[in-house]
């Protein structure tokens, strides 16, 4: 194979496995932020504390930080409904939870961080797996597991929860919450609870998101601010609410990240991932796959 | 009134006078020296700067189971400026104007010193720093001084001793890949690799930065690859540092040698975390096991720090800064107590003048306030069998390249070979 041929299929390949992950990142905040109207701007300080609890239990257990963090995701699903209860009853029952919301939740992700840093001190944590140091090769092109393995499980997630909402009860009225929520009253549901779920299921894929970091980068409590513009991108380009779009929003992301990086150097890669969110909504204001 | 009654009121007077005096003079010496400093507490570069303060807590300690300075004891004022560059003008004004500190030094790192540095030049006071590089290069302030060994040409001297072991293969290397986080460190070291690269005649094949909150290096790595250099020096902080070298060895990069700037191998979270995935690399050290006899007094001071270290949750091993921060104190300890005072413009003239012994051995420092020689060592890693941080305690997993008075071996090149 060609050395620029081979160039190119990496830098795909790279893209693709990059995208996943942010897909896994995004994926809470286009249920939170697109289909609730909750601006969950803590978001990625969940997405630390899955790191550190997969991080825990890989450095005292031995276990896999992936497996850990699916198994442990219950626990992140039950701090998300506290966290939506605590938001609801003080700011969404009131009518205030547009600026004081946001408030809030810029509180929790302080709150989060410097509890971290006092639990855990500021060193970079990092976890050992079996895969995290192999590279699969197929001629030229490589497939390191560091990133297959966050990729394979994210995609399972994203098209999960996709299924899970258009194929149970549940998340069609999580859907119809996004949509009309008297009209859900109408129906006899109540609209406060199908919200504290669908939270919670947002809180819950932060947590598994978590574990694929620490995978794939060392991890300190700080490090989830970098994440609050990328999770936003990508939720907006994608378009609001819809899970595909998530995911497809991921993936261009993450192949024009990588494409830049290869071809026309690392430091343009932010430059033209958000000059493609801006062209995009210029020509498709609600993003993508936006209804 | 006779002079017999004069005379012995004077005498009660004056008597009153002496003690009065002597008892201020008392409560003088008995009065602290307060030192102040902003410390990165939180944010970034926390790890460094929690290893700092713990360093500098034990030389207060020391001092102070000695009676501490001049006859008084010696405390700390400090803040943390959250690793945040426009934290730190309020934070300096506060410890001058409102805890009314005798002295202060600077906290971990260029981000933080810089800022500092107007404040300091307006009020005339001796400025001792924290591996800050370069930074006076901009200010040439004659009562700045920093304790991280770059030598007078800091950006030069931080990156000359990869230079040095290149262009000790045979044959010798053509073309280089610089490569850097977009940062001020990693722009400073890109800076004195490219003298370097001018004085030498190298071809440069590669020059690009990248943002320091990339995720996945490959790319940048399989660019670098594309144009087949002979070197690759990177520039990095510890995150980016950990996905270079993960992503170099995931591509399977082939060059002669990798490596030179990279901060966070000098530490033990990443030597674990990294482990086998280090061998092969080039990269500076300050210090390494393998010096243990020419740093005699090193290794006292590591045994106190790894103790507390242990506890607090930062650096166990405390090769990197933490020495250098307790000799920084050493500095200012014997600089104070032969002025005999506080006075800044004595204390920067006699650091100025004068050699210091400290645990990493003598300090001179150059006109600019810079180590008047470079001591940076440039290291390969090899041999690095899994995980466990007790193996960077013992000989045997790095090679000193350069300098030549500490030298233990030659570059193992190509970096692949280098790997096995």
């Amino acid at each position: 194979m060609e050395a620029s041929t081979a160039l190119v299929i990496n830098a795909i390949i790279a893209g693709l496995l990059l995208g996943g992950f942010y897909a896994a990142v995004s994926l809470g905040i286009s249920i939170s932020f697109g289909m609730l109207d909750v601006v969950n701007i803590a978001h990625p300080a969940f997405i630390i504390l899955g790191s550190y609890v997969a991080y825990i239990v890989n450095d005292r257990f031995g276990f896999d930080p992936i497996l850990v963090s699916v198994v442990l995701s219950p626990l992140f699903f039950a701090l998300g409904m506290a966290l939506y209860r605590i938001y609801y009853i003080c700011f969404e029952k009131r009518g205030q939870e547009s600026l004081r919301g946001l408030a809030f939740f810029f509180g929790i992700l302080f709150i989060t961080e410097v509890t971290l840093v006092l639990v855990f001190g500021v060193d970079y944590r990092m976890v050992s797996s079996v895969y995290g140091d192999v590279t699969w090769r197929a001629g030229d092109i490589d497939f390191p597991m560091r990133l297959v393995v966050p990729f394979l499980v994210s995609v399972a997630m994203v098209v999960g929860v996709q299924l899970f909402l258009t194929h149970t009860f549940f998340g069609r009225a999580v859907l119809a919450v996004a949509q009309d929520q008297l009209a859900l009253r109408l129906m006899g549901v109540n609209p406060v609870r199908v919200k504290e779920l669908a939270f919670a299921l947002s809180i819950a894929t932060a947590g598994v998101a978590g574990a694929f970091l620490i995978v794939i980068q060392p991890v300190q409590p700080s490090i989830g601010r970098e994440y609050i513009g990328l999770v936003f991108a990508v939720c907006v380009l994608g378009g609001m609410g819809s899970i595909w779009g998530t995911l497809i929003g991921a993936l261009v992301l993450g192949i024009a990240e990588s494409f830049t990086s290869t071809f026309f150097g690392p430091s343009w890669a932010p430059a033209v991932s958000f000059g493609l969110l801006l062209a995009t909504l210029a020509f498709r204001p609600s993003g993508l796959f936006g209804r | 009134m006779t002079v017999k009654k004069v005379l012995p009121a004077l005498g009660r007077w004056l008597g009153t006078f002496a003690v009065a005096l002597a008892l201020a003079g008392t409560a003088l010496a008995q009065q602290p020296l307060k030192i102040g400093f902003g410390m990165s507490l939180t944010g970034p570069l926390a790890g460094n700067g929690k290893a700092a303060l713990i360093a500098m807590e034990i030389w207060k300690d020391d001092v102070n189971a000695k009676g501490g300075i001049l006859g008084r004891k010696v405390e700390f004022v400090y803040y943390d400026d959250q690793t945040n560059p426009a934290t730190v003008p309020g934070l300096y004004t506060k410890l001058l104007d409102v805890d009314k500190v005798d002295l202060v030094v600077s906290g971990y790192g260029t981000a933080v010193i810089a800022p500092a540095m107007p404040l300091m030049m307006q009020r005339n006071l001796m400025f001792m720093t924290l591996f800050g590089l370069n930074v006076n290069s901009k200010f040439n302030y004659d009562r700045y001084f920093q304790i991280m060994p770059a030598g007078p040409e800091p950006a030069v001297g931080w990156t000359r001793g990869f230079f040095e072991a290149a262009m000790a293969m045979n044959p010798k290397p053509r073309t280089i890949a610089l490569v850097g986080a977009d940062a001020e460190y990693p722009h400073l070291a890109l800076e004195g690799a490219r003298v370097h690269v001018k004085r030498l005649g190298l071809k440069v094949v590669y020059d690009k930065s990248y943002p320091p909150n990339t995720t996945d290096y490959s790319p940048i790595v399989r660019a670098i690859q594309a144009t087949n250099p002979d070197l690759v020096y990177l520039a990095s902080y510890p995150p980016d540092s950990a996905g270079m070298v993960r992503a170099v060895n995931e591509v399977g990069l082939k060059t002669r040698m990798f490596g030179g700037g990279l901060v966070g191998p000098q530490f033990a979270a990443l030597k674990t975390a990294l482990g086998p995935l280090l061998n092969g690399v080039v990269n500076y050290e300050l210090y390494v096991p393998e010096l243990s006899s020419k740093f005699p007094f090193l290794e006292e001071f590591l045994k106190k720090y790894q103790a507390r270290a242990a506890k607090e949750g930062v650096d166990p091993l405390g090769y990197y800064l933490p020495p250098y921060a307790y000799a920084m104190m050493q500095v200012l300890d014997q600089a104070i107590t032969a002025t005999k005072g506080l006075d800044n413009a004595k204390l920067a003239e006699y650091m100025h003048t004068h050699t210091f012994d400290t645990f990493v051995g003598k300090v001179g420092f150059a006109k600019n306030g810079e180590w008047s020689e470079p001591r940076v060592m440039m290291v390969q890693y090899g041999g690095i069998k899994g995980n466990s941080v007790d193996q960077w305690k013992q000989r045997g997993v790095v090679t000193v390249l350069d300098p030549g008075p500490y030298k233990t071996g030659s570059v193992r090149a190509p970096f692949q070979d280098a790997k096995n």
